[in-house]
């Protein structure tokens, strides 16, 4: 019998179009059954476009927090062997797996009135419950492995002659990281920075459970919708639509800025 | 002058050097890969830390074990060259040479960096990305990134071995002229006997951690100590001056008399590299009739017998050697004082100018 490749080929293109389906069919339907009209005028409702400020306000705040910590500690475990560094990158990841109402408990177990921190924070007149601070917290717990695992491997794939080669050229150390090693990782670097966006974007169970629902201090958009959701299908369905049209965006736009000369995102 | 010694633990053995390096002169470290050459690079450079040792340029010291110097590598003065050259890929050529120039200002910078891709015949690449560009000019660009801050020690990390045939002879004239001009102490590492013997002015050769031998191309390839220094040195160095000869051959009139020919299309004064498994020889007074351009007369100076072989070294008067076997000495009655005629092909002989 004669081979056929031709077999295989269909395969994988039979499996490509079943992802693509599934995968988009959900967001396909929330647009068709919001009509352009209905997705202006739910930006009209006050609490919505809270709601959406909110949203860019909390998820902003942590990714600036986690760009200026995870970038430099995904630098030191791309670049350096030390002994438990797997262990290290293991435990960077953790969040990754948890279940967000398990991270919104574990956050509350460690930075919540009765928790670990919870009393030293007290002492410093920090009230982190129930504010709006609060929802940073939980989006930065949940994202940032995100962005420190791409981060990682991006430095990790910069060949290391580089960073010898801007140090024989008379760089410091802090100089090759930041004039060689993050341009160059530029393209890796923002990819994470739109995972990080999107996952903290999305977040819900960890806010809920850490920060509560309240409308203009907690309430970001996955939980407007969830609070539109009990009263009004429409209303949840267009503030979705609104939420997947700036999240598409926002990722669209990061992944643009990866590749321009600017950030160095340069075909290698 | 550069003195370097350095002892520190590779993956399988121990790395026990030491280096001196007169200013304009270029000492090659020549081994196999993972002999330990790169390490003492990346030592003498401050990006590998030895365990034990010191490195001195003149009367500054850059490292000692003993007294616990160390300076960064920023604050050394080494020209590298690395491997595949380590060009900025984010970088303009300009701005990979600007690179090293930070401590001058912007509009200099700029000036000297176009100066240094001028000197080396990439000045119309300034604006290209490393990725645009051929083997042969990203050589060009490292070198002259590596030299536009007029380091005090350059360092050569297999310059040609990144490029195809062609183009590396080509590099490697062109890297024999640079490094006539250079006035710094320059180590080469290279697995190319012929190399070494054509850029550097002695060579090393570095087995598994430590010098087996050093001396001049043409030391090394008459009188080998080892079998593994017969089986890598191989090329003996012969120096004169090339013009261009009957039907497109280059003829070298060599330095004490004698002449030889080549393939290769240079002019001037030159070296010529010539291996000793190329060279037949004869009984003297005997004419070849056979193919081979490269006929000459000389004195056996040496013989060493490697295993089931010898190098013969010759005086023709400049020293050359060829690799027969211990049959053909005893056939041929080889012995030092005897005269004997050498024959190789002019395709045998690599020439580069001095």
């Amino acid at each position: 019998m004669a081979r056929k490749p031709v077999a295989f080929r269909t395969l994988i293109v039979v499996a490509l179009v079943i992802v693509l389906c599934f995968l988009t069919l959900p967001i396909v339907a929330i647009f068709v059954d919001v009509s352009p009209r209905e997705l202006v005028a739910s930006l009209d409702d006050p609490e919505a476009r809270e709601a959406l400020w909110l949203s860019l306000r909390t998820t902003l705040a942590a990714l600036a927090i986690i760009v200026v910590f995870g970038t430099p500690a995904a630098y030191l475990l791309a670049t350096r062997e030390f002994r438990g560094r797997e262990l290290v990158t293991t435990l960077i990841e953790l969040p990754l797996v948890l279940p967000p109402a398990a991270a919104g408990i574990a956050l509350l177990a460690a930075f919540g009135p009765e928790g670990i921190l919870g009393g030293a924070l007290a002492d410093a007149g920090i009230e982190l419950a129930l504010t709006t601070a609060a929802v940073v917290v939980a989006l930065t717990f949940v994202a940032a492995p995100f962005y420190l695992r791409q981060a990682q491997a991006a430095f990790a794939a910069i060949d290391p002659a580089l960073l010898d080669a801007a140090r024989t050229l008379g760089a410091s150390e802090a100089r090759a990281f930041v004039r060689v090693a993050i341009p160059c990782a530029g393209p890796g670097i923002s990819a994470g920075l739109a995972l990080a966006w999107g996952r903290a974007l999305g977040e819900f169970g960890a806010t809920l459970m850490f920060a509560g629902s309240f409308s203009g201090i907690t309430q970001t958009v996955p939980l407007a919708i969830f609070s539109e959701f009990n009263r009004d299908f429409p209303g949840a369905l267009a503030l979705s639509a609104v939420l997947v049209a700036v999240s598409a965006a926002l990722l669209l736009s990061v992944k643009l800025l990866g590749r321009s000369p600017l950030l160095g995102g340069a075909q290698a | 002058m550069l003195r370097a010694s350095i002892a520190t633990t590779l993956r399988e053995f121990g790395l026990e050097v030491e280096l001196e390096v007169e200013a304009g002169s270029c000492v090659a470290l020549v081994g196999p890969s993972g002999a330990g050459k790169s390490t003492v690079l990346r030592a003498i450079a401050g990006l590998h830390r030895p365990e034990a040792g010191r490195i001195a340029l003149d009367g500054e010291v850059w490292f000692d074990a003993e007294v616990g110097t160390d300076l960064a590598p920023e604050q050394r003065s080494c020209g590298y060259l690395f491997q595949e050259y380590a060009l900025f890929p984010h970088l303009s050529a300009w701005r990979n040479v600007a690179f090293g120039l930070d401590h001058l200002p912007g509009d200099e910078r700029r000036a000297r960096a176009q100066a240094a891709l001028d000197r080396f015949g990439v000045g119309r690449l300034a604006e290209q990305r490393p990725t645009h560009l051929s083997g042969g000019e990203r050589q060009r660009v490292a070198l002259a990134r590596a030299l536009a801050r007029d380091p005090e020690v350059l360092l050569l990390d297999e310059p040609l071995a990144a490029l195809d045939a062609r183009t590396a002879a080509e590099s490697g004239r062109e890297l024999s002229a640079t490094l006539a001009r250079v006035d710094v102490p320059t180590v080469l590492v290279t697995h190319d006997f012929a190399d070494a013997a054509l850029l550097a002015d002695s060579i090393a050769v570095i087995d598994r951690g430590a010098i087996v031998q050093r001396g001049t191309a043409g030391d090394l390839s008459a009188r080998p100590a080892t079998s593994f220094v017969a089986d890598f040195a191989g090329a003996a160095v012969l120096v004169g001056r090339a013009h261009r000869g009957e039907s497109g051959l280059t003829v070298v009139d060599l330095e004490g008399g004698g002449t030889i020919t080549s393939t290769d299309e240079v002019s001037g004064d030159v070296a010529a590299a010539v291996y000793p498994w190329e060279v037949i020889l004869e009984p003297a007074g005997t004419v070849a009739e056979v193919s081979a351009m490269n006929h000459v007369e000389g004195t056996v100076a040496s013989i060493t017998e490697i295993g089931n072989r010898a190098r013969v070294g010759l005086e023709i008067p400049q020293p050359l050697a060829a690799e027969v076997t211990a049959a053909s000495i005893a056939r041929l009655g080889v012995a030092p004082g005897t005269r004997v005629a050498a024959t190789w092909k002019a395709t045998a002989t690599r020439l580069v100018p001095r």
